[in-house]
């Protein structure tokens, strides 16, 4: 897979995993790399914990602490979850 | 200010009918909600029989979000939530939408035994395993012991006081009780009131080994709860959620809410262990004294009660709790109140007995009928000595006439409540 599909194919799982702590559909509909889990799309911060669980799973990959930390965004959470792929392998 | 306190909505999920509809269905015919529970056998419990309301996944999912199941492990909040968004909406009440703000002159008190087995059980394996980081953020409040009114307060929008009371088998009467008393200080305008448990054998297990409850038949589920009956030999345990809405009768008429009955009376109180009182047996006096503090604020003589929800659970407790309201009404043989035991139905539902009970108390006053008491052909001896066997119906009794009916629930730690319902006219 070239590294654009790769990340297209993250994005869209990323976007799967999110979408059920997300009350408002509209904002899902435009979900963008700046946008921001809890200011953009209200998700109750408890639940960061979760979807990083979630991300773990799906993606078979640990997230530490200190990268869960700044997983706030869709961009940093795909540059993360990327850099832990690329790590495993 | 003194506020007179209504019922304005009912909730239930019980052991033998989930929903107001099932619920009164199976009250007029008599249906027990007891089963045999494979996995007691399994786990060579001495009793194998047990009342567990059977929600359908279509039903649950018409009350939570996919998101909020997806963590949802405590079976007690779930019953709790279906319960009071039941009764909540009977009451002719939205809940808050997540913009707006809190409704704060409405509030909760809603109990539990233990309502919620299974995320303790989970947490446990997982932490065991060394897994605590995959744990997720819901297990806090699934197992705090104010889980359900934090879940009900934060689905209703409930802007006054959220909290969850706890006294053993009289917690969802004392719910009442304690949310009574609230709107009557001009506190709050309505109150949740209620109480929910969760089910299982890690529940039962502590009652199993005291022997408190019903061994004999295992075979024969629909026998085993049998209050007030010479063969009672103990408890079914049991589970689920009852919730009233009670409201000032200012704001109900306001609304023009629909009234099912008025609050009159109220009092919790212990026997404080002492005397014949124990962790597990109540001093009589202390139970005589708690249905004359409820008289005494409702207001009545205690000739007016003209009918008796009795705690009632299967055990020589039924010969004492007999023995209590004769003395403490100073009435017995013919001029005794009718009396009935709804564990005759649906087992003994611990913390949610009693907020079960008073939905069903609520529902025959509102409805000129009265339930059977079931299993009880041979009405224990030192019962039949005290009051006449003809009090405790055998069938159904349609168009009764029922103007006030008391109920008592008391529990472990020598605790009791004491609640008067009068006819709403």
């Amino acid at each position: 897979m070239t590294e654009q599909i790769i990340q297209k194919d993250i994005h869209d799982k990323l976007k799967i995993i999110i979408k059920p702590y997300v009350n408002d559909e509209n904002v899902m509909e435009q979900l963008h790399e700046e946008t921001d889990f809890i200011k953009d799309l209200n998700i109750n911060s408890a639940h960061l914990v979760d979807i990083i669980l979630d991300i773990e799973e799906v993606f078979d990959i640990e997230i530490d602490d200190e990268s869960a930390e700044k997983m706030l965004t869709v961009k940093e959470a795909i540059r993360i979850i990327n850099e832990k792929i690329t790590d495993r392998k | 200010m003194i506020n007179r306190v209504v019922i304005t909505g009912l909730g239930v999920v019980a052991p033998n009918g989930i929903g107001l509809n099932a619920f009164e269905h199976a009250m007029k015919q008599g249906q027990t909600g007891i089963a045999f529970y494979e996995k007691l056998k399994e786990l060579n419990f001495g009793c194998q029989v047990a009342g567990v309301p059977k929600l359908e996944d279509d039903l649950i999912k018409n009350y939570f979000s996919a998101l909020t199941l997806k963590f949802l492990k405590s079976s007690g909040i779930m019953f709790g939530c279906i319960a009071g968004m039941d009764a909540w909406k009977d009451a002719g009440l939205e809940p808050k939408l997540q913009q707006e703000s809190p409704d704060w002159d409405s509030g909760t008190i809603f109990g539990t035994g233990l309502s919620g087995i299974e995320p303790i059980i989970y947490a446990h394996n997982m932490v065991d395993e060394g897994k605590t980081r995959r744990l997720g953020s819901s297990i806090v409040e699934q197992t705090m012991a104010s889980g359900p009114s934090a879940y009900l307060g934060g689905i209703l929008g409930l802007g006054n006081q959220v909290t969850t009371n706890s006294s053993a088998c009289s917690t969802g009467a004392e719910a009442i009780a304690m949310a009574f008393e609230r709107i009557k200080d001009g506190k709050a305008k309505r109150m949740l009131a209620g109480s929910c448990d969760s089910y299982g054998p890690y529940i039962w297990a502590g009652f199993d080994a005291m022997r408190v409850l019903n061994r004999n038949s295992n075979g024969n589920p629909q026998f085993a709860s049998r209050p007030m009956s010479a063969s009672a030999s103990g408890f079914v345990p049991g589970a689920g959620a009852g919730a009233l809405v009670l409201e000032n009768l200012e704001s109900a008429i306001s609304r023009g809410a629909r009234i099912y009955a008025e609050i009159i009376g109220a009092a919790t109180n212990s026997g404080g262990q002492r005397n014949e009182g124990t962790m597990t047996a109540p001093n009589p006096i202390g139970v005589q004294r708690c249905i004359h503090d409820a008289l005494k604020v409702s207001g009545v003589n205690s000739c007016q009660i003209d009918a008796i929800s009795g705690h009632l659970t299967s055990t020589m407790g039924d010969v004492l709790e007999i023995s209590n309201w004769v003395k403490a009404l100073d009435r017995e043989g013919t001029s005794f109140p009718f009396i009935n035991a709804p564990k005759s139905m649906i087992g003994h539902c611990l913390g949610a007995a009693g907020s079960i009970e008073c939905v069903a108390l609520v529902l025959q006053l509102f409805k000129n009928f009265f339930h059977p008491s079931l299993n009880c052909e041979d009405v224990h001896p030192q019962i039949a000595e005290k009051i006449d066997p003809a009090k405790i119906p055998q069938q159904v009794i349609y168009h009764t006439d029922f103007e006030i009916i008391a109920k008592s629930s008391f529990g472990f730690g020598d605790v009791n409540c004491c609640l008067i319902f009068k006819k709403w006219n």
